[in-house]
């Protein structure tokens, strides 16, 4: 592959160069998209609000002791420290006014705001679904575009059962035998957390402990911190390596079928140029939707991996402030996660405004 | 420069689609292949070009000049394959990638078979794009094809044909998916460029209405054998076969002349 | 009476033999029916008493107890057979019921359109706004620890997929003539979609469903792996392996149970991609071709 196929800066409007004012559709384009966020996010508080407050659950049972909650005084006292006495309108006008300051209240287990909370485990987690996304996408878009390319082959045949087992994988579980097998058994990997407690964090600049550490130029922090990174990535990647393998096999057979393919190679085009410029880019838009997606379920495994590797994230949080029905906390972390998954969405329509022309127009 | 196809047989997955195809192009003079669906038609034109789909086999010859385009290694292959022999396909919608720009889709195999370098190659881009008579080809250039409208989509797509300036052209059924107020339009200007650049082509179509509006000579297939062949005034006139017969009689009174 | 759209290609039926000779359909079946049966059958064949604690703690796998036992004496085998009851039944139970509630209510949706479509379809993406897993866990701690609940909560968080599926048919098949001849003839609403659209939307939701009994078999157990599920004693698949995270270095507590589970998911997931391709008419016949 030569040059980039097509003048991505400079890209003449669609429309006409009005007296003045140049109406660039792909502007356009991403400015109604990010407000339709803004709506979506707020729609988000309203929906955690709601949800957490309207649950048959009382939070009172769940954080008081037995003694207690034997005492009307005391659950009346506990209830009007924590607002729950006030109609609900007000208690969300209030949610909504302490979130534009930035603070979600405070969190019953840890006794700490949960803005803290939140803003030490949301990077932990950031750290492993990002690597874990990477690593699914290069090898999930590898894997499908072998297997489309070898169809009924052998390598296609091969893929297609290993894909298979991957999305059949018991994400939990396979965190438990990785752990097993690479950490205690074969003390491959390092057991748990995210550096090596000997070596000590470098000084948190984004969250990310392997950012930290090159931004720091420390490199043994940064191989240890990689090192921590690798089993439960991997094994929160598996299960989306295999939707993706999956899922670009059949996006790029449907667009080896397309007329403009058959006509790229009856121009005489290379093999190499038709692959990365006809047939992924368009096969790429539908595997980027399903890589969003998998980013969420990718959100939601780190759930079930973080307490066995010791990962301090926001998996193990919002576990534990759902089961002790820590409300502030689990409105906060419903908000968060909820606001990522919006971030990734938005990403992902932003991506189909770039590649795609057609998208723009909506 | 002619184009020999002798004898061509095709099956795919045990099918028999081509019973031994006999056809002839020459230099400056349009060849209609008119024929139902299912003839083979469309299959010889793949066949030319080495498009036939996943699991076909093919014997016989397709001799270009001195070489067999059958026994051709693919690379070489490739090089033909738009460098010397041409194809529009029928739907402009389909066979133009949605996400390049026209540009983009009109330069790149002139860059990678004339070597030319990215303005020159825009330059003969735009030059071409006049000659197909695309208004404003410049600004055109930098569009998409969801920008034009059907007519002109297929236009383009005949300028992408003629870029590196093959000596055969191949159009499998190029007016049939546009309106019938666009078709003459399109129809002559493949005539012009025929006359003006000397190619060969070869118009495969089911409308013999087309055919007898630009075609020199005329081959009608069925069931993968050619049942006719000869020049146009003589097949539509007076046909041999009956199935040919049968073609025109199918056809109200008016069209064919 | 049906009404078959003339222009589907042929029967799920009708296709189903063809499918049958993959040997990834065969696996599956065979895997699926072999858990069928155990689940069945498992008060026979267990060798021991689920519940009971009366054998040596945590002894490796070996005669007498092939699967090992664990921190409380309980024979695994025995466990992860009755478990079969436990996880089989239920996850069936869950598809059936999204697949039900979801594909009416996507019906609906589809077929009376303008407020109702508004309203569903504006629900079901509130849904799709938060990942599953975590979704499913907030439901299912708000309502109190249980299996039913947690079906409940997983309930909550699959509809949404069939109500869209179902959706997207029925908007495709209500505007094709067969539908609107059978209004002319005086169907009533009701009858309309239970004749003529409904049994033409059936095949895919068929194939998605068979797809998600696996996914549906992964967040139950992993609701109860999180403690939001069954509850102890219960022989539950994931409560095991939650058990065995404790007892880690007695590798064969949480190992049997997982595979158990992964054998489960694999089966239908063979099943439900087979089905796929029998059902897609590009990939149909070219599996029609082979076999000839």
């Amino acid at each position: 592959m030569s040059e980039t196929p097509e003048p991505a800066a400079g890209r003449s409007a669609a429309g006409s160069k009005e007296k003045g004012r140049v109406r660039h559709p792909l502007a356009r384009f991403l400015v109604r998209r990010v407000l339709l966020a803004v709506l979506m996010a707020w729609g988000i508080t309203l929906v955690t609000f709601v949800l957490t407050n309207l649950v048959p659950g009382d939070p009172v049972a769940a954080n008081l002791g037995q003694r207690a909650l034997g005492d009307p005084a005391i659950v009346a006292q506990w209830r009007a420290d924590h607002g729950l006495d006030k109609p609900l309108w007000q208690q969300y006008l209030l949610h909504l006014q302490g979130l534009v300051q930035g603070d979600l209240g405070t969190s019953q287990q840890s006794h700490r705001p949960v803005s803290q909370d939140l803003a030490e485990y949301v990077p932990a987690t950031l750290e492993l679904a990002g690597a874990a996304i990477l690593v699914s996408l290069v090898l999930g878009v590898a894997f499908g575009v072998i297997a489309a390319l070898r169809r009924d082959r052998l390598p296609d045949h091969t893929l297609r059962v290993l894909s298979l087992i991957g999305i059949s994988v018991p994400t939990f579980w396979l965190a438990l035998v990785a752990f097993y097998v690479f950490f205690y058994r074969l003390q491959l990997t390092p057991g748990s957390g995210r550096v090596d407690a000997a070596l000590g964090a470098a000084p948190p600049v984004t969250g990310l402990a392997t950012v930290d550490a090159l931004l720091a130029g420390r490199w043994d922090i940064f191989t240890s911190a990689v090192g921590h990174l690798i089993t439960p990535a991997l094994v929160l990647a598996l299960y989306t390596i295999g939707l993706l393998t999956r899922f670009t096999r059949s996006a790029v057979l449907e667009v080896l079928g397309q007329d403009y393919v058959r006509a790229a190679r009856a121009k005489g085009l290379p093999g190499r140029t038709i692959l990365f410029r006809y047939v992924l880019r368009s096969a790429l838009v539908p595997v980027i939707t399903v890589a969003g997606l998998a980013f969420g379920s990718l959100l939601s495994g780190t759930v079930l991996v973080e307490a066995i590797f010791a990962w301090p994230g926001i998996g193990q949080y919002a576990y534990k402030s759902a089961t002790t029905l820590d409300l502030p906390a689990v409105m906060g972390v419903g908000l968060v996660v909820g606001v990522v998954y919006l971030v990734i969405n938005l990403i992902v329509d932003v991506l189909y405004g770039v590649i795609d022309p057609r998208v723009r127009l909506q | 420069m002619t184009l020999d196809i002798a004898g061509l047989k095709v099956t795919i997955g045990g099918k028999d689609i081509l019973r031994g195809v006999d056809l002839r192009l020459e230099a400056g003079k349009v060849h209609g292949l008119a024929g139902e669906s299912g003839s083979g038609k469309t299959m010889t034109g793949l066949a030319v070009l080495g498009l036939l789909p996943h699991g076909a086999k093919a014997s016989g010859s397709i001799t270009l000049g001195e070489r067999d385009l059958l026994r051709l290694p693919p690379k070489e292959l490739n090089r033909v394959r738009g460098g010397e022999v041409a194809m529009v396909f029928q739907d402009p919608a389909t066979s133009l990638h949605p996400m390049l720009t026209i540009g983009t889709q009109l330069t790149e195999h002139m860059r990678h078979h004339l070597r030319l370098g990215k303005a020159e190659a825009r330059e003969r881009a735009i030059e071409l794009l006049g000659k197909v008579r695309i208004p404003g080809p410049a600004e055109a250039y930098g569009r998409f094809p969801h920008q034009f409208s059907g007519g002109m989509r297929q236009r383009i797509a005949i300028a992408i044909a003629l870029a590196c300036s093959p000596k055969v052209l191949i159009a499998d059924e190029p007016t049939t998916a546009l309106d019938v107020t666009v078709q003459a339009g399109v129809l002559r200007l493949l005539r012009g460029l025929c006359d003006e650049l000397g190619l060969a082509v070869l118009l495969v179509t089911h409308d013999l209405g087309v055919m007898s509006a630009v075609a020199d000579e005329v081959s009608v297939m069925k069931d993968g054998l050619v049942v006719e062949s000869g020049p146009r005034g003589r097949v539509l006139r007076e046909p041999e076969h009956a199935y040919t017969r049968a073609l025109l009689d199918s056809l109200p009174d008016t069209e064919v002349r | 009476m049906r009404r078959r759209d003339p222009l589907a290609r042929g029967g799920l039926l009708r296709r189903l033999p063809q499918a049958w000779r993959q040997p990834l359909a065969v696996t599956g079946a065979v895997l699926a029916v072999a858990w069928l049966v155990i689940a069945l059958v498992a008060p026979v064949l267990a060798p021991h008493d689920p519940l009971a604690q009366d054998l040596p703690r945590l002894a490796a796998p070996g005669p007498g107890h092939w699967f090992g036992t664990d921190q409380l004496g309980r024979d695994i085998l025995s466990r992860v057979m009755y478990g079969a009851r436990v996880s089989i039944p239920l996850t069936l139970l869950l598809v059936a019921l999204s697949v039900l509630i979801g594909g009416l209510l996507g019906a609906c949706a589809g077929y009376f359109g303008r407020w109702v479509d508004e309203t569903i379809m504006r629900v079901a993406d509130l849904v799709f706004a938060f990942p599953t897993v975590i979704l499913a866990m907030v439901v299912a701690a708000a309502l109190g620890a249980s299996l039913t609940n947690a079906v409940l909560a997983v309930l909550v968080v699959a509809w949404p997929a069939y109500a869209r599926v179902t959706r997207g048919l029925v908007l495709g098949v209500r505007e094709r003539e067969f539908v609107l001849s059978g209004r002319l003839l005086g169907f009533s609403v009701w009858r309309s979609l239970r004749v003529d659209v409904l049994p033409n939307v059936t095949g895919p939701v068929l194939v998605l469903a068979t797809l998600d009994i696996g996914t549906a078999l992964l967040l139950l157990s992993g609701l109860s792996f999180l403690g939001l599920g069954a509850k102890p004693p219960s022989p539950e698949w994931g409560a095991m392996v939650a058990s065995g995270v404790e007892v880690f270095d007695s590798w064969w507590v949480a190992t049997f149970p997982g595979l158990a589970i992964l054998t489960v998911v694999l089966a239908f997931n063979f099943l439900g991609d087979t089905l796929r391709d029998a059902l897609d008419p590009r990939t149909a016949r070219a599996i029609k071709e082979r076999a000839l």
